[in-house]
């Protein structure tokens, strides 16, 4: 039989997995222990135990100046920003969008201009965001915006234009105005496809996030890991992206699993 | 008295002809089978009847009114395919047929509820009662298209139009929507053009049946020259409009042809 035809059992899928993630640690604690058994003083690859037990420090005690657990800290600020960041995209990426994806005025209008702005390298505006939206928060969710939002405005202006024409027709003769067409045949249609949109971008907005939090700021996990670096505190630059990683996971699943709920017909012809 | 009266009507797309000089007249209640090879312009003759997209010259006029410039509401329309809107149930395709000529595209209250009972006395008509909660991707293609049928009677056009409605179905749901359709038309009496790429069928259902083709062909340039109508027949008993035959023998039945 063919590779291609040989499918796994169930347990043997699980057992998949899991493999490359077993693979990983073990080739780190097996690393690990080498760099320290030859100097346990080393700083670069921290004992997994170690990582462990910063980790629990790191989510319970608090700093001892602030008397604030600054993780939590952190976490509360990165995700108010990237939230809020990616909100406004969702939304201005929804209306301009929408309107380049029905509208032959807008379309001949507006999907030239976003082309060549999401060509635009975000992470080199920073400077001039910097400079106009002072160090504050302003500027970080603003080179989130502007890092996805033209992303996002191509993508579902060209899922507006995926839709049938046929349902367009239809909607007229059912004597539907432009607006009803917009609010009743392509919101609810769209809708969808912005969660998978935002699941994607949400990748690139942790990027501009932790960026601008490195360059200039006081509070936020990416702030921690470039502050900490200084120290060469790998036990806590590990946490953090592990933190990140699995809070990014955990947002995708609560997207998917709301886009399941929420649009049950999507997934009726499957 | 025509009801649907289309003069000198051309069509081309830059310099391609697609249509020329079709001029036909259709009587209220009448049902038009439109058939003729891929490309000879059937759909485009639609999709200008739909007022999708209008003629380069000629007018087409619906009860003497003003030609349309865009879809409205005195067309119905029913597709091949995704004629139905997939993120509404059933029962709530029938009831934006009513709801989507409003402000908010949605009717509440009072109105809501009287479009709820009229979509329900719909869905018994076209046998969908049993699936009014289900979206339409879980339907069969034929239960899709008896739903659009539905739908597009719910906004009460003046003419439906039908762009191969059947052409995506097995033989025998085939048979049962013709059927379907029949029946539909016997209640209402309403104006409809059908588009099919199935002669047998277009005799079948139609009172006339009306084959589009190019009477002139340009070797050189097949684009040159667009398609009229060249046959108009009348399809009324099985398409033998000068005798009601009796006999069984050396005779071709359109039914069992």
């Amino acid at each position: 039989m063919r590779l291609m035809n040989h499918f796994p059992g169930r347990p043997g899928a699980v057992a998949l997995a899991m493999l490359p993630f077993v693979l990983v640690l073990a080739a780190y604690a097996i690393g690990s222990d080498i760099r320290l058994t030859a100097n346990p003083a080393d700083k670069l690859l921290p004992a997994p135990g170690t990582i462990w037990d910063t980790a629990i420090r790191l989510f319970t005690e608090p700093d001892r100046r602030s008397q604030e657990i600054l993780l939590w800290k952190d976490t509360f600020a990165s995700l108010a920003r990237l939230l809020g960041g990616v909100a406004i995209s969702a939304l201005i990426a929804m209306i301009i969008g929408m309107a380049i994806g029905i509208l032959p005025y807008a379309r001949s209008g507006l999907s030239g201009f976003v082309a060549v702005l999401s060509m635009v390298p975000p992470l080199a505006l920073l400077p001039i965001l910097f400079i106009v939206f002072g160090l504050g928060e302003v500027s970080k969710i603003v080179l989130i915006v502007i890092g996805i939002t033209p992303f996002m405005t191509r993508d579902l202006s060209q899922r507006v234009l995926d839709i049938p024409r046929e349902q367009f027709v239809k909607a007229q003769t059912l004597g539907a105005s432009t607006w009803v067409v917009a609010l009743n045949v392509v919101l609810p249609q769209l809708l969808p496809r912005l969660i998978s949109n935002v699941r994607l971008s949400l990748g690139s907005a942790w990027l501009f996030l932790i960026a601008a939090e490195a360059v200039a700021s006081n509070v936020g996990l990416g702030y921690r890991i470039f502050l900490v670096r200084r120290y060469l505190a790998m036990d806590v630059i590990l946490t953090y992206v592990i933190w990140i990683t699995l809070l990014a996971f955990v947002v995708d699943w609560l997207l998917k699993t709301l886009s399941r709920k929420a649009f049950p017909w999507m997934e009726a012809g499957l | 008295m025509s009801f649907v009266e289309v003069s000198n009507v051309w069509q081309a797309y830059g310099d391609r002809s697609i249509l020329e000089r079709v001029n036909v007249t259709i009587d209220e209640g009448e049902f038009i089978s439109i058939v003729g090879a891929s490309g000879c312009g059937k759909s485009t003759f639609l999709r200008m009847l739909l007022a999708e997209e209008t003629p380069k010259k000629g007018t087409i006029r619906i009860d003497g009114g003003e030609p349309a410039v865009e879809p409205n509401p005195e067309r119905g329309v029913v597709f091949q395919r995704y004629s139905v809107f997939p993120h509404l149930t059933v029962r709530e395709n029938l009831v934006a047929g009513e709801g989507f000529a409003t402000f908010w595209g949605r009717l509440f209250g009072a109105q809501r509820r009287a479009a709820v009972e009229r979509a329900d006395e719909m869905l018994e008509r076209i046998g969908l009662n049993h699936v009014a909660d289900q979206f339409p991707a879980s339907l069969s293609g034929g239960m899709q298209q008896r739903l659009a049928i539905g739908q597009a009677l719910t906004a009460k056009p003046r003419v439906l139009l039908l762009d191969e409605p059947f052409g995506a179905l097995d033989p025998g749901t085939r048979l049962r929507m013709h059927a379907f359709l029949q029946e539909l038309r016997a209640e209402t009496n309403m104006t409809v053009f059908m588009v099919t790429h199935d002669l047998e069928e277009g005799f079948k259902l139609g009172d006339r049946c009306l084959v589009f083709d190019k009477p002139r062909w340009d070797p050189h340039d097949p684009g040159r020259y667009g398609a009229t109508i060249t046959y108009d027949f009348d399809a009324r008993n099985n398409g033998i409009p000068f005798q009601t035959t009796k006999e069984t023998e050396n005779v071709v039945h359109a039914a069992t042809a």
